[in-house]
């Protein structure tokens, strides 16, 4: 299926849930996910739905002022 | 006698160490000056500015993570560890207060569930000023979500002391543009700020080296925010160890209270006794 994501159109298979994509993807780390500008809490990556089309920034921690 | 007084001066400075912390939203800090984590030129130097600096707390941005990089890399926050500093996220780069309150709403899942946010909504690609009523807007909004609020503003006392009604429990005024190293360009401004307030007013952005730091703190600021004054100094991790001194000096003077200034001499010495 194809996704959105971090603002560029991704093709991802096999990929049900948050935890599938953070998987596929190798992301570790802090970091945090938003689906459609909906947060999806940490706790809930495992049962949160992937779908087409879903629009999802993951984002983290960097040196910034 | 000489002793139960000399006690009590050192009670009374012990006393005084006490009141000198820095109280954030209910967390106290020894330190004053807080410090950015951009601009350096690789997580080893922030590292090393960064304890050098005594900071306790220390800005990062919310940024997408590079897909496909190598994730064996250090990230940020091993090497700035939560559980040693209070992590302040920043909003950098929103210029609305949609975008603004996106990013500290990421910022808190990213920290598990800490409500310290630095709220800066910016208004001019140039000057970097902010664009006040996004800011108050974002803020109003971030306040009733729960959110503890350190807001970046321009040097405006109304604006300052409208913001803290709203519920921010920092105001930080900016001395000069941001990044720019020009210093405290309106002291007076910045003194009606501290004069009014009831929170915390620190000083964040425009400091361009350590005598600004410390005018920002003789001038009665809380605390000052500062990350390219260090990381753009040929050395940072010695312009940090400048930084922390200055801060600590501009403090220790400020609450010393310096003497008034006079058009001219006052002699040092005495005129009496003189046998010439």
């Amino acid at each position: 299926m194809q996704i959105n994501l971090n603002g560029k159109p991704c093709q991802v298979e096999g990929v049900k849930t948050v935890q599938d994509l953070l998987e596929r993807l190798e992301l570790k780390g802090k970091l945090a996910v938003e689906i459609n500008q909906e947060i999806v809490p940490r706790s809930h990556f495992q049962t949160h739905p992937v779908k087409p089309n879903d629009k999802i920034e993951i984002v983290h921690a960097i040196g910034g002022g | 006698m000489q002793l139960a007084a000399a006690r009590g001066i050192i009670t009374q400075r012990m006393n005084t160490k006490k009141t000198e912390q820095l109280t954030i939203a209910g967390r106290t800090f020894n330190s004053r000056l807080l410090v950015g984590t951009g601009k350096y030129r690789n997580l080893e130097e922030t590292r090393a500015a960064i304890e050098a600096s005594g900071a306790e707390i220390v800005t990062v941005a919310i940024r997408r993570t590079n897909i496909g990089q190598n994730q064996n890399e250090p990230n940020l926050l091993d090497v700035i560890s939560p559980e040693k500093f209070t992590i302040l996220p920043n909003t950098a780069g929103c210029y609305d207060a949609e975008s603004a309150i996106r990013t500290c709403q990421l910022a808190r899942e990213l920290l598990d569930g800490q409500r310290l946010v630095k709220l800066e909504v910016l208004g001019d690609e140039k000057t970097l000023y902010p664009d006040i009523t996004e800011t108050l807007k974002a803020a109003e909004t971030l306040i009733s979500d729960g959110f503890d609020v350190m807001v970046y503003t321009t040097d405006d006392p109304v604006i300052a002391k409208r913001l803290e009604s709203l519920g921010c429990i920092a105001v930080m005024p900016l001395a000069a543009p941001i990044g720019s190293g020009l210093g405290i360009r309106n002291p007076y401004n910045i003194r009606t700020i501290i004069e009014n307030a009831s929170v915390p007013i620190l000083v964040d952005a425009g400091v361009g080296t350590a005598s600004d730091a410390a005018i920002a703190m003789e001038l009665g600021c809380d605390g000052v925010l500062m990350n390219t004054a260090i990381a753009e100094a040929k050395d940072p991790v010695l312009m940090a160890s400048a930084m922390k001194k200055a801060i600590e000096a501009g403090r220790e003077a400020f609450l010393a209270g310096r003497m008034p200034r006079r058009a001219y001499a006052s002699a040092s010495s005495p005129l009496d006794g003189r046998f010439f």
